[in-house]
């Protein structure tokens, strides 16, 4: 019997692996440096982190202004509550935890002493969605369905570096509350290839095509890029809409958008439920149109534990896959919609 | 016998008796705009008002910097009530202060009033933080306490709590960040009147020892009856004074003092008055102020 050479596997990745692609351009640690341009030029900023300053770019910050840092340690109740009064003082604080502390353990802080009182506080939650295979403890796949239902709060999703370096300005000129969906570590740099600038609560059309319409936020913006690029090599040509701050949502260029006869596919790295793909099916509705959405997100189930390349391949978030989802839904049938699947006429319910 | 008291101590004491009299008089008064608006509701957490009532008005009338005219003054000491539903008792306080007009009280709990049933910021001149969901307010008070002292502002933070709310987590979060931090600008005023929603502290989430838990956490500790208006005093003069750690006072109330009708009654979280016992409930608060 002859010996084989191991088969290659993808191990689990470190909590907090990169998503970038092999080869691609990087910029270390954007929100860090950002903040810290920030803070230069206003001295009222000040940082907080719950013992994850090093894994959320805050130590960045922290190390180039170690007065103006406030260590919480891994509580993020008090956490979320001492940067609520900070600003009550007139500080305008950015607190850095993992997404799915801000949300799942903290929410009633971020609504009741920072949100309800309108306060300037910049919640900043690293690991978004699908951004590690540590499992569902780290997978805030659900945040946006948390934080969309709070009163006051603005929520962005940025898609790589760029976006970060010119929305952490932007949410400090914000009056009121934000959420900062984080890419930390080596964050891919992609739209400086675009004539585009960060603008909040705007939708930013970064390609136009005729076919499909992809409507993207986060990280899943770079993914509906990649897509569109080899989408043209097949002939089909497809817009990419960005839509960086999903509250308040820019619902005028979503509407302009999808009242198209183009397939409408929405992108999000989130689940299914409650985040960018409902968002836009209310909008469409609320407005009277009827346009279907196809929408490319996390399936409602808490994920694997793997490494994430494997986890995007599998949920459907990897470009090949979104390819693949486009080129299945434009080959289903000439007309997009209506969509096959439902029956003419639902079973009345019995008694 | 020679008096060994000389003329400046006499005087000293001289003023501590008029300082407790005046505090005395602020309790009276407390007490009875409380006795009024509960009277408008019928109801309410008028027991734990009369309670608290003397820690208040030590707080109101001699402990804490503020301009009454000026609710949002930088430089004013920040008192922040996190248990929400004593908002009977602060407005009562913020009467008694000036800061909201006394005759403002008849419309708390209405539609449309500035005094809720439970206290928020958004609605009350003098209140800073919006109490309801417990466990909010040491938090906030850590954060407050910090940026002060970041931007080299000396006011103090005082926030009100009570025994029930020692169940937070929360709350235990920000005794450590607090002790951590050496925020000495805070004093903490814990409210035990032994009674939670679902009947005494003790049976429903055992807190004691309620002083040996805060010295662990690393706070100076003090203990008084919380309605002895002298002992009170010395408390709240010393915990001022004290430096390098953050300060609690444990303050035993109890429920319906001052109002013996209302003392001696089964202890409920929530009293129901009958309509003729509000008129009792006056005489009897203002026999014990003539006493």
């Amino acid at each position: 019997m002859t010996s084989t050479a191991p088969k290659k596997r993808l191990t689990t990745s470190a909590m907090i692996a990169s998503f970038a692609d092999p080869g691609q351009r990087t910029t270390s640690a954007p929100f860090g440096h950002a903040l810290n341009r920030l803070a230069e030029q206003r001295p009222e900023v000040v940082g907080l982190s719950a013992d994850l300053a090093k894994y959320t770019d805050m130590h960045v910050f922290r190390d180039a202004h170690p007065e103006r840092f406030f260590q919480m340690g891994m509580a993020e109740q008090s956490l979320l509550g001492t940067a609520a009064g900070m600003a009550e003082v007139g500080l305008v604080p950015f607190a850095s935890t993992y997404s799915v502390f801000a949300t799942r353990r903290a929410y009633d802080f971020l609504c009741l002493d920072i949100a309800e009182p309108n306060l300037n506080v910049n919640v900043v939650g690293a690991l978004p969605g699908l951004t590690t295979g540590y499992g569902p403890s780290h997978q805030a796949t659900e945040d946006l369905a948390i934080l969309r239902g709070c009163p006051n709060l603005t929520i962005v999703d940025p898609c790589d570096s760029v976006d970060i370096e010119q929305a952490v300005p932007a949410l400090a000129d914000a009056p009121g509350p934000t959420y900062l969906r984080l890419l930390r570590g080596a964050v891919p740099t992609v739209l400086d290839e675009y004539d585009y600038r960060f603008q909040l609560g705007k939708a930013a059309e970064l390609r136009t095509g005729r076919d499909v319409v992809l409507i993207s936020t986060g990280l899943m913006t770079m993914r509906a890029l990649q897509a569109a690029a080899r989408l043209e090599a097949d002939s089909v040509d497809v817009a990419v809409l960005h839509v960086p701050t999903i509250k308040p949502l820019d619902t005028e260029a979503i509407l302009r958008a999808a009242r198209t006869d183009r397939l409408v596919v929405t992108l999000e790295n989130h689940t299914v439920v409650g985040g960018l793909a409902e968002s836009v099916a209310s909008t469409l509705a609320f407005a009277g149109a009827g346009t279907r959405v196809v929408p490319i997100a996390l399936p409602d189930e808490f994920l694997a534990a793997g490494a994430l390349p494997t986890l995007h391949d599998r949920y459907g978030l990897s470009t090949d896959a979104v390819v693949a989802r486009v080129k299945a839904e434009l080959g289903g049938s000439a007309e997009h919609h209506p969509p096959t699947a439902w029956p003419a006429d639902p079973t009345p319910a019995t008694v | 016998m020679t008096s060994l008291s000389t003329p400046q101590t006499a005087r000293a004491t001289d003023d501590r008796a008029e300082r407790i009299e005046r505090i005395r008089q602020a309790a009276y008064r407390i007490r009875r705009n409380a006795l009024d608006m509960g009277k408008v509701q019928g109801q309410g957490y008028i027991g734990q008002a009369l309670g608290v009532a003397d820690v208040l008005a030590v707080v109101y009338a001699d402990q804490l910097r503020f301009r009454p005219e000026d609710p949002h003054w930088p430089d004013r000491d920040r008192f922040l009530l996190s248990i929400g539903h004593y908002a009977i008792a602060l407005y009562a306080a913020l009467a008694e202060a000036g800061t909201i007009p006394a005759e403002e009280l008849e419309t708390y709990g209405s539609d449309d009033s500035r005094l809720p049933m439970s206290a928020m910021a958004s609605y009350t001149p003098g209140v800073e933080i919006s109490g309801g969901s417990l466990g909010h307010g040491l938090p906030v008070a850590t954060g407050m306490a910090l940026g002060l002292r970041h931007q080299g502002n000396g006011a103090r933070v005082y926030n009100l709590l009570s025994d029930g709310e020692l169940d937070e987590g929360s709350t235990w979060e920000a005794a450590l960040a607090c002790a951590h931090h050496g925020l000495d600008n805070v004093t903490a005023i814990v409210d035990v009147n032994a009674l939670q929603a679902d009947g005494p502290t003790a049976g429903v989430l055992r807190t004691e020892p309620v002083t040996d838990k805060w010295r662990a956490f690393g706070w100076h500790a003090l203990r008084v009856d919380g309605n002895d208006v002298p002992a009170l005093v010395d408390a709240f003069d010393e915990l001022r004074a004290h430096r390098g750690s953050p300060s609690v006072l444990i303050c035993d109330t109890r429920i319906g003092c001052g109002v013996p009708l209302l003392e001696t009654r089964e202890k409920a979280h929530f009293m129901r008055v009958e309509e003729h016992e509000w008129q009792t409930a006056r005489d009897q608060l203002q026999g014990g102020l003539d006493r």
